[in-house]
């Protein structure tokens, strides 16, 4: 079949590679409708996390209709429209039943590298790196789901493929950082990042009764569409003082929850960046950490800090003091997709949550190299690449 | 950007070198030195069943009754309604570091085929089946990723449990 593979730093190209094959009583074949870019991607390009083989399927955020189930798998059958989980997941391990997902303890068949670098070992995920369990990605014509039931959700009928696509990366992880950032009616919350991920998170925030919600990034025109989709406040940090202004709409407090949906890959135009691109290159820090500081830094005494965006490693001048003086509560996590999705889906379907405007550009999956040099540059304000590979 | 790569092909190089020396698994033991005796320890997994459904088949998980004579095995209701702790080490055989890091890189460490079986012992009595990776692999052979194969293939076999 026909998929997008890794071939070396910031080198992908369509090629044919074998079909999946079903290994367990438990999977299904997925021929893939819509499948998409996401920033976590970008960190594999950019060869940030170093897991990566030539000839790994990328991919992880898709929709499709299921071809094949195995004789365990009880709630799919042949012909339904499902999106999937970006992380792989049991449902039976106690973390599953802690509804903690992304850490399932029987979804990396690899799970040595993870547990070794961070002490235990995280869940799977779709085209993430063999350090995720090198399963293969998405953007393909098919792909094998491991533990069907538990990760492959029938989509209503009354949500389209464009909306629902969403509902496998993107939707959950924004939703996850506004529930487990604890946002409350009346809030006020920050979101670094106005990716398809802190759009999402606004949403989710907005929607569990934030009173301000502002968008923080330096693209106008995913700014701009937050304000217009999204309804939010939003501040360009490279043409406003986000400090003052974060002040100034909070009261004096600073935001309650501060949610970062950016990543390694942070930018700032300051001597920081710098500092931090030339520390990342000398293999001195693997991760560089601006956004995240700032979130700490801006956050209200006794606020709550929640990182969506991805980390691999180590990093530099991390504010310990300001998180230990001001009393905050730091999280992040890999999403916990399982948890969300079937609410997101409902929520889909009464049209509380619109998501088709983050599908900026369509094409087929020849077309994705494409893709992801458009989406890495943020050209033609691309904000999500959407391949289909019936196209 | 060639050099990302290098960089990653050292680390996980300088994982295994680690390893050799510490076959506890590349944490603090490093400290010991290469040459101290140790003994065996146990390796230790908490599976999400009720110890009723663990102990009442009488019969071991296919996986570590494979393992034999060679190990101990105890079994112990988990605190706090976690499950069952199943525990796992080898009866005896005090080994000097440096042969177990030979053994070990050359795959053929009892420890290693101590984790494996953990592992897939509990996936078995949770999910009742073992995870197997994506096959035809996509994954192509080259001299840059070799390590990182070499790493990857030994993924249930190693790592801290
Ligand atoms: N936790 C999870 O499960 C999960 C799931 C999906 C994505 N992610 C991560 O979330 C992050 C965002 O994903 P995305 O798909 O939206 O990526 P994206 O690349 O589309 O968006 C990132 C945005 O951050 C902005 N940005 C860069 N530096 C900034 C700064 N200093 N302050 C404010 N904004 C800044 C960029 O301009 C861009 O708009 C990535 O790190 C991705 O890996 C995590
Ligand atoms: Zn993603
Ligand atoms: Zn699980």
């Amino acid at each position: 079949m026909k998929a997008l593979v890794w071939q070396g730093v910031n080198e992908v190209a369509v090629s044919r590679v074998p079909d999946p094959q079903m290994r367990n009583e438990q999977d299904a074949i997925v021929r893939v409708r819509k499948t998409v870019t996401c920033g976590s991607d970008l960190h594999l390009l950019g060869g940030y996390i170093p897991f990566m083989q030539r000839g790994d399927v990328l991919g992880h955020e898709f929709l499709g209709e299921v071809v094949e189930v195995g004789p365990q798998v009880r709630r799919h059958k042949v012909g339904d429209r499902v999106v999937v989980c970006s992380f792989i997941s049991c449902g039976r391990c106690w973390y599953c039943q802690q509804e903690l997902f992304s850490l399932c303890d029987n979804g990396n068949t690899n799970p040595a590298i993870t547990e070794s670098a961070w002490g235990f070992a995280s869940g799977g995920c779709y085209g993430y790196s063999h350090a995720l369990g090198g399963f293969a990605g998405s953007h393909a014509e098919y792909i094998r789901v491991p533990y069907a039931d538990q990760g492959a959700f029938t989509v209503p009928d009354g949500v389209s493929d464009e909306r629902a696509l969403f509902a496998s990366d993107a939707a959950p992880t924004g939703w996850m950082g506004a529930d487990l950032g604890g946002v409350k009616p009346g809030d006020v919350v920050a979101v670094w990042g106005a990716g398809a991920v802190g759009q999402m998170a606004a949403r989710a925030a907005t929607l569990l009764g934030a009173e301000r919600v502002i968008v923080i990034d330096r693209l106008d025109n995913r700014l701009r569409m937050a304000q217009t989709h999204l309804g939010v406040e939003t501040l360009n940090y490279q043409t406003q003082d986000v400090g003052g202004e974060l002040l100034e709409r909070s009261g004096g407090r600073g935001p309650d929850v501060c949610i970062e949906a950016v990543g390694m890959e942070s930018h700032s135009s300051g001597p920081q960046f710098w500092y931090d691109q030339i520390k990342q290159q000398l293999r001195l820090e693997s991760d560089r950490p601006i956004a995240a500081r700032a979130a700490i830094y801006h956050c209200r005494k006794g606020g709550s800090v929640f990182l969506l965006g991805v980390y691999a490693g180590l990093v530099d001048k991390f504010p310990l003091g300001a998180l230990m003086n001001k009393g905050l509560t730091l999280r992040g996590a890999q999403q916990h997709g399982h948890r969300y999705i079937p609410m997101l889906l409902e929520r889909m379907a009464r049209g509380e949550l619109v998501t088709e405007h983050l599908a900026t550009h369509t094409m087929s999956l020849d077309e994705a190299p494409r893709g992801y040099d458009m989406f890495k540059n943020k050209h033609d304000g691309c904000v999500r690449a959407v391949f289909e590979p019936a196209a | 950007m060639r050099g990302l790569i290098k960089a990653a092909a050292v680390a996980v190089v300088g994982m295994a070198v680690r390893r050799l020396v510490s076959p506890g698994g590349g944490d603090g033991r490093w400290q010991r030195g290469p040459l101290v005796r140790r003994h065996p320890r146990w390796h230790v997994v908490t599976v999400n069943r009720s110890t009723d459904d663990v102990v009442r088949g009488k019969r071991l998980p296919e996986p570590l009754a494979g393992l034999g004579e060679a190990v101990e095995i105890r079994f112990r209701r988990a605190a706090g309604d976690r499950g069952i702790e199943l525990a796992v080490r080898l009866r005896d055989g005090d080994r000097s570091a440096v042969i177990a890091g030979i053994e070990r890189l050359s795959g053929r460490d009892p420890d290693q085929a101590i984790r494996a079986a953990l592992r897939e012992a509990k996936q078995l009595l949770e999910t009742g089946e073992v995870l197997h990776p994506d096959y035809p692999p996509t994954t192509e052979s080259t001299a840059v990723n070799r390590p990182l194969q070499l790493a990857t293939r030994q993924g249930r076999r190693e790592g801290r449990l």
